[in-house]
């Protein structure tokens, strides 16, 4: 436990007398891509809410890099290296893609203070330089200038993407990034997540089964609100409680 | 002081159930809505100088406030269904806007038809007097509006939590594409509420006519005492404003009459009378915004 | 709505009116119609009280309608000030917008917790609480307002005619559209218009959505307080209905006439209602009837809302 990037225990949240989450342990280590899987309904993206801050647990603790993040805002969390994108594209649809990923370099605590009323963004050339890094990474350099808005959807997911990877997390919270996109779409995303999972720790909640078990090197399956089986994607192929519960009526 | 107390405390009750009248309908178009309405105060200026008038022609305050009444809720209908329907769908920036406009044309309208000067409006001649009651005397009116009050609250509290239109308002207020999905028919709901709001407002208006003046810009004082009361108690909810209004009509009220002597009694006397007033007049205002601090959705959130 | 981008054209076409303008009093002397200097600065003055809230509403998407409390706390400070014998302009008015922009920290401390209708009734609710408490206050005036004995001096330069305090106006109008222009597209104004356009992505970022929305608030509240302090200068008068809640709403309707998160809305807006008014105060003493219905039409008229009327500019 204690190298675990991301250490949830115990972590239960009710709403109205329904058990969203109960007593839900779970880890992601430190270089691994972990997926989170569930049939809907499971509290996946209650989950989600949780680690990132968005809600907050009744009960239970959340311990990120080391640090008790369990009453941290969501902003807190993203400084101490947590990113996240989102199911529904998210993009600033007025910004070009450079002014988007540059907007999300420029939140970090090391790009210096956002406070700063005078000297135009367009002057500060640190943040394009470095916004352009991780666009070439998502390889969306030939649309720098584009405007977010007029990027097709597969684009704006990558850029999505860059804008996360743009706050040098130490880990990338994908929720649903194939969400909406067609087979190619799909196989795009699939390759980046492949790409980026060599620098990054991923947590990654999706539908798509081919891809979690090309991507995941563990899977975490959730079913109303229990975590009820972590393990290799073999394993998790082979666990009848998991085929019962999850797989059974679908494969 | 018992007895001022007392009297005080009975003003305050009256206050506040008046303020619930106009706050029912403002938290409902507010919460099932989500509009925002300024003119809702207009509403109820409007409603005071109709039942004045109807008074006045019919020689009795009764049927003046029958027949106010009534003008009133029709106005609100037309209202509703040339204007504020249109309003619904938009940015709440439009709706201020238009609201905003509203009142402007509405204190114009009265000051251009009913002249600057304030109206007088007559309680009914046996009213007019004081009763006794436990020892002191304590003015008919006030009693007979602390009753209607009470009774239109109570119905008002019967019609939202047992009747059928009652559910569907309050499903309304809690999640209103669900009730739209489940085949209610939200526009004709919303023009009831906002008919049925129109005459609560005129009704007070009515009944405060004889205490207060009636007089151009007496909807905006008010407006944003029933926003207050909405903060307080919640969007939405109907309980929540009964709750609001009576917190705001006592405090307010309690407040003005006896902070005064209560700070003379521990400040010089003229840092008291400086103070005093300038206290009271916001009481309210810190009221809110230590419920707020505590409570930033009101004390009963119509919404989870 | 769109990110500020300044349209190409705008600079020159900006710094021809700013040369007309300074010679504007010369013009109006010459013609003997002195007189009208003075309306000029006042609409000058609320075109700096509508920027202010253009910098709240436009840019920051908070909609408040409690705006004109800071305006009205300005307006009182410089009273005030010079009743106790203070009148130099370099000490009142920044006095005035740090007193302004202390109690808009109150409020939006307060107020920023929440959102939507909830925000907008919260405001104004506050703003009718300042507005009763100047009403109350004795001790300056109450109902009444607190006059001036004189106005502010600067520097040692009297203000005390219509033209030098025309420049005084001006000059601060200029300073504070430059300051707002330059803020627009620095990291600052970056910032606040994507919390306005998407604050939980916002937050996703890092970005601590609350510190940023309340610093434009601040800065809002100050320069409303800067516009009323000079105000209050003009007609020597500090009056609580300048706090009162219709005062906010005219200036809201200023800035929508003039153009939602435009750099120059605020003062567009301010010129066109108020030369409106002169017009039809002319007609008729009902003049208010015609304003309510060209607003009801303008928003009945313009389904996208108010700022589509004017031309969007994308990007």
């Amino acid at each position: 436990m204690a190298e675990a990037l991301l250490s949830v225990r115990g972590l239960s949240r009710r709403f109205a007398a329904v058990d969203a989450l109960n007593e839900v342990n779970f880890s992601v280590d430190a270089g691994e891509v972990h997926a989170l899987i569930g049939p809907n309904g499971a509290g996946k993206t209650t989950f989600i809410h949780h680690v990132s801050g968005f809600l907050k647990p009744d009960s239970g603790s959340i311990h990120f890099a080391g640090q008790d993040v369990t009453a941290l805002s969501m902003h807190q969390r993203v400084a101490a290296g947590m990113a996240r994108s989102y199911q529904i594209t998210n993009v600033f649809r007025g910004l070009s893609v450079l002014d988007n990923v540059a907007l999300a370099v420029q939140g970090r605590s090391d790009a210096g203070s956002s406070f700063r009323f005078w000297k135009p963004v367009a002057a500060e050339q640190r943040l394009f330089e470095e916004a352009q890094q991780f666009i070439q990474q998502v390889g969306l350099e030939k649309q720098v200038s584009t405007f977010a808005g007029n990027l097709a959807h597969g684009d704006q997911r990558a850029l999505e993407l860059a804008m996360a990877l743009a706050t040098q997390p130490k880990m990338l919270l994908l929720d649903e990034p194939m969400a909406g996109a067609g087979p190619e779409e799909s196989a795009r995303m699939v390759e980046l997540i492949e790409h980026l999972a060599r620098h990054v720790t991923i947590l990654l909640v999706e539908h798509d089964m081919a891809a979690v078990f090309r991507l995941a090197d563990r899977v975490s399956v959730l079913v109303n609100g229990q975590l009820i089986f972590t393990g290799t994607p073999d394993e998790v192929r082979a666990d009848p409680e998991v085929r019962r519960a999850y797989l059974g009526d679908g494969s | 002081m018992t007895q001022l107390f007392l009297e005080q405390a009975l003003n305050g009750l009256q206050f506040g159930l008046m303020l619930f009248l106009l706050a029912a309908g403002l938290t409902l178009v507010f919460g099932i809505m989500d509009c925002i309405n300024l003119a809702h105060g207009s509403l109820y200026m409007v409603g005071a100088y109709l039942v004045a008038a109807a008074a006045q022609a019919s020689g009795s305050f009764w049927i003046g406030l029958a027949l106010g009444v009534g003008a009133a809720a029709l106005l609100g209908l037309v209202l509703e269904l040339t204007l504020f329907r249109q309003l619904y769908k938009r940015d709440h920036l439009s709706q201020v806007l238009a609201t905003f406009a509203l009142i402007l044309i509405a204190n114009e309208a009265v000051r251009m038809i009913w002249g600057a000067q304030p109206v007088m409006l007559n309680p009914p001649e046996a009213l007019s007097g004081p009763v006794e009651i436990g020892g002191f005397f304590y003015p008919a009116y006030r009693l007979v509006i602390i009753a209607f009050g009470i009774a239109v609250a109570g119905l008002l509290y019967l019609l939202v939590a047992k009747s059928r239109v009652g559910m569907w308002v309050r499903a309304g207020a809690s999640n209103r594409e669900m009730t739209e999905a489940l085949g209610i028919n939200v526009q004709a709901l919303f023009t009831v509420v906002f008919v049925f709001g129109a005459a609560l407002c005129a009704l007070a208006g009515g009944l405060l006519g004889p205490l207060l003046a009636v007089q151009v810009g007496m909807g905006e004082s008010v407006l944003i005492l029933a926003f207050v009361v909405i903060i307080i108690g919640g969007i939405g909810s109907i309980r929540g404003a009964l709750v609001g209004s009576l917190i705001v009509g006592t405090v307010d009220t309690l407040g003005r009459a006896l902070l005064p002597t209560l700070l003379r009694a521990i400040l010089p006397a003229d840092a008291a009378a400086n103070l005093g007033p300038a206290l009271a007049s916001i009481l309210i205002y810190l009221l809110m915004a230590g419920i707020l601090f505590f409570k930033p959705q009101g004390l009963f959130p119509a919404r989870a | 709505m769109a990110f500020y981008r300044p349209a190409p054209y705008q600079k020159p076409v900006v710094v021809a009116l700013l040369l007309a303008m300074v010679f504007l009093p010369n013009l109006l002397t010459a013609f003997g119609q002195e007189f009208y200097i003075g309306l000029v600065t006042r609409m000058l003055i609320f075109a700096l009280a509508a920027s202010s809230l253009n910098l709240v509403l436009g840019f920051g998407g908070m909609f408040s309608l409690g705006h004109a409390a800071f305006f009205g706390t300005g307006a009182y400070v410089a009273a005030i000030c010079m009743s106790s014998g203070i009148s130099d302009a370099l000490f009142v008015l920044p006095l005035a917008m740090t007193v302004a922009g202390l109690f808009a920290l109150l409020v939006g401390a307060i107020s920023l917790r929440t959102r939507g209708v909830y925000f907008i009734m919260i405001t104004l609710a506050f703003g009718q609480m300042a507005y009763y408490l100047f009403v109350s206050a004795r001790a300056w005036g109450g109902d009444d307002g607190l006059p001036l004995v004189g106005r502010m001096t600067f520097g040692g330069m009297s203000l005390s005619s219509d033209t030098a305090f025309f420049y005084a106006a001006l000059a601060c109008l200029a300073l504070s559209i430059l300051f707002l222009g330059r803020l627009a597209g620095a990291r600052f104004g970056r910032v606040i218009q994507a919390i306005r356009e998407n604050e939980t992505r916002m937050e996703a970022l890092g970005y601590p959505v609350f510190r940023y929305r309340l610093s434009c608030f601040v800065l809002g509240g100050a320069l409303a307080g800067l516009a009323g302090a000079l105000l209050a200068n003009l007609t020597g008068l500090a009056s609580p209905h300048l706090l009162q809640w219709t005062q906010s709403g005219t200036l809201l309707v200023m800035v929508i006439i003039g153009g939602v998160g435009y750099l120059y809305g605020g003062l567009v807006g301010a010129l066109v209602l108020l030369m409106l008014e002169e017009v039809l105060a002319g007609f008729t003493l009902h003049w208010h009837i015609g304003l309510g219905l060209l607003l009801l039409g303008i928003v009945l008229f313009a389904p996208k809302g108010v700022a589509a009327l004017f031309g969007k500019q994308h990007g």
